[in-house]
């Protein structure tokens, strides 16, 4: 998995509430069996006239599309950001757009996860502080960059400083960029001894045959 | 001195049962039962799994159905009009295979929407654990499972290991005290909680929904309500099983049989919070106070009685919720302070995981029956799994369906959102017994809003949102 240790980048608001992961990338949109390609139809529907994912055919009123936040790589959002359906495609279009972290007050739980896993940095902060940053990078959001330092977990934007929480374990994995299979694959044998017991303990539930690892 | 053990809350007592370890960080290992894929993004969980050269741990343990791209018109094949949606269907089939893992496919007689197949197949049971890269997932709880959606990586992850990390929600309990009136249904009971608590209210809790009401409520309605937990933020919902669900299941494909079904039973009869178990939160709601619910905006929680008023954004006692009033307004079309009813629709829906199962459209057809759809309305009908369908067509409910001019589809997702590359046309306006009024959920430019089977049935007739319990006696 990608690492996240540090970054700086120009950052666009958009403070909705309830951005569902339809708003992130619309179902149709989800053309190939591939985590890959997806930036161009990242907000499909609200950075597009009518939704046509086509190039030409930009909405200018949409934040993403205009000038003074060319680049964007941080996205600062309203509160349950991310929630709705489970796709993992609105991380992969976002991560694709070239979106390296989003800040919002809350997130849908399964979109969180879905970040952490795909080196996308989830960073909640209340939405007064939000309201704050976007104050101060309004006037000039190329020239006013955010700094991001996962370490230290902390955001920073001219001359102010914010601390934001994240577990330790997703801190982890995200400074090192570590695959959370690999990790459980080496506890096989302890999970293997919980399967050999509850077979004991709920045979109704296992289904076929003796299902240990070989 | 003897310390009592403090007591637990159903959804702890499963959690405990599958706890494979506690983690450094304060996470728990869990053991994963039971793995539901579909093509949509259990393809992708597949093709990772493949490419990392690794396998499904347990096969046994693994199904997967069609339902998000499969077309679902008569006569369908693997060809569908999702842009790329062939390659969905058969990369998901050959994985499946290449995997050993359970499959129904298109036409097999087990086919349908996902939530829907893994309970009428008992593939989910009370007290097991459940994922499924479908936020949906939680409709199990309806049964008694502790069942989560997760994303497809997360998903790979359970098919390699059998087993998943999570922090464990906090607790909250949900009563549903009081009589439900006559023809209020689950659907209306969840849309309800949702525009009073706001569809964060969840966040962060599992939720266990109990009280009198609940336990009247049947099986299918208990997967009806569970299912819209994630429209509250939830982790998940979850009913205490009951006499209700061991009848339900008894007999079921995958359900157990024989001694292991009478020893399944006595586990899922020890199946409830303990007396003095603790919660974090508590919701008292009286079901007498609930009418047929409607949605008017584009979240769930945008949602009234069907005898109010649409909301006034200058009202909002927030000013974000007022801005998001208005947006959803403007987007949907329709001005503050006017009834809900009585509002011209171009189109009606039945189907999805949230109601499409049989006693969903035995409710819509009680309505339909001898009437026709009003002129214009594009109307159609996708029952939730292809047994739904011809226990349907047994009753002959697809005939009163397909009278009074609703079209009688093959099971899948279908318009809910666009699956099998349809859409409603931009601009319409649709009833629907679906879970998600999102933008452009049902088609770009579409204006979706929610209801029961009954209000979309009563609607359909109408051509514009109908109270049934006064339909014809204006």
């Amino acid at each position: 998995m990608k690492k996240f240790t540090t970054h700086s980048g120009v950052a666009a608001p958009i403070l909705r509430i309830n951005i569902d992961t339809d708003a992130i990338i619309p179902s149709r949109e989800m053309k190939r069996v591939s985590r890959k390609g997806l930036g161009a139809s990242l907000f499909a529907d609200w950075r597009y006239e009518n939704g046509v994912v086509q190039q030409g055919n930009e909405s200018p009123d949409f934040v993403l599309n205009q000038p003074a936040y060319l680049n964007a790589s941080i996205l600062l959002a309203g509160q349950n950001m991310g929630c709705g359906s489970s796709r993992e495609f609105a991380v992969w279009a976002l991560t694709d757009f070239g979106i390296q972290a989003v800040i919002a007050p809350s997130f849908g739980a399964i979109f969180y996860l879905n970040c952490v896993r795909n080196g996308l940095l989830p960073i909640i902060l209340d939405a007064s502080t939000i309201n704050d940053i976007v104050a101060v990078i309004d006037q000039d959001p190329q020239a006013t960059k955010i700094a991001i330092d996962l370490k230290q977990s902390t955001v920073a934007v001219s001359g102010q400083q914010y601390t934001f929480k994240i577990e330790a374990s997703y801190q982890k994995l995200l400074l090192e960029g570590l695959d959370p299979i690999d990790l459980t694959l080496r506890r096989t044998q302890s999970i293997d001894q919980f399967i050999a017991k509850d077979r004991l303990k709920r045979p109704w539930a296992h289904l076929g045959g003796p299902a240990l690892s070989q | 001195m003897i310390h009592q053990k403090p007591g637990l809350t159903l959804f702890e007592k499963i959690w405990k049962d599958h706890t494979v370890a506690e983690n450094d960080d304060g996470s728990s290992l869990i053991y994963i039962d039971r793995v539901f894929l579909h093509e949509r993004t259990g393809s992708l969980a597949l093709s990772g799994l493949s490419a990392s050269d690794r396998t499904t741990k347990n096969p046994n343990h693994v199904f997967c159905t069609m339902d998000h791209i499969v077309d679902t018109t008569p006569g369908r094949g693997d060809d569908t009009q999702v842009p790329g949606g062939i390659e969905f269907i058969q990369v998901t089939r050959k994985l499946a295979h290449q995997e050993g893992i359970t499959l129904f496919d298109l036409n097999n007689p087990r086919q349908g929407i996902s939530h829907v197949v893994a309970a009428e197949q008992g593939i989910a049971l009370p007290g097991c654990t459940m994922i499924c890269p479908d936020s949906h997932t939680c409709t199990l709880g309806g049964i008694g499972a502790l069942a989560t959606g997760v994303g497809s990586s997360d998903c790979e992850h359970a098919l390699a290991t059998e087993t998943l990390s999570f922090f464990k929600p906090r607790q909250m309990r949900i009563n549903f005290s009081g009589q439900l009136p006559l023809g209020v249904t689950a659907k209306d009971m969840m849309l309800h909680l949702i525009a009073n608590e706001s569809a964060a209210g969840g966040s962060g809790f599992a939720v266990e929904f109990a009280g009198p009401a609940i336990a009247d409520l049947e099986v299918e309605a208990r997967q009806t309500l569970c299912n819209m937990a994630v429209e509250f933020s939830a982790f998940t919902g979850i009913v205490a099983p009951d006499e209700k669900v061991i009848t339900y299941l008894k007999d079921k494909p995958y359900a157990p049989k024989g001694q292991e079904w009478d020893q399944a039973v006595n586990y899922w009869k020890t199946l409830k919070s303990d007396v003095d178990a603790s919660f974090d939160a508590e919701i008292d709601i009286d079901c007498t106070d609930i009418a047929p619910t409607v949605t008017w905006g584009t979240s769930p929680q945008h949602a009234i009685s069907i005898d109010d008023k649409i909301p006034d954004p200058k009202q909002a006692d927030d000013p974000a919720d007022g801005d998001a009033i208005s947006r959803a307004l403007d987007y949907i079309g329709l001005s503050p302070g006017r009834p809900i009813s009585g509002t011209p629709i171009q189109a009606a829906f039945i189907g999805s995981c949230t109601n499409s199962r049989l006693s969903d459209l035995r409710i819509a057809a009680d309505i339909l029956k001898g009437k026709s759809v009003a002129p214009g309305i594009r109307a159609i009908c996708v029952p939730g799994s292809s047994q739904v369908k011809r226990k349907a067509e047994k009753e002959g409910l697809d005939v009163i369906f397909k009278q009074s001019g609703f079209e009688w589809r093959e099971s899948g997702c279908s318009l809910c959102f666009y699956a099998g590359g349809e859409g409603f046309s931009p601009g319409d306006r649709i009833i629907t017994t679906t879970n998600r009024n999102f933008e452009g959920r049902q088609g770009p430019m579409t204006r979706s809003h929610l209801a029961s089977p009954a209000t979309v049935a009563a609607s359909a007739i109408e051509g514009c949102i109908t109270d049934f319990r006064t339909q014809g006696a204006r």
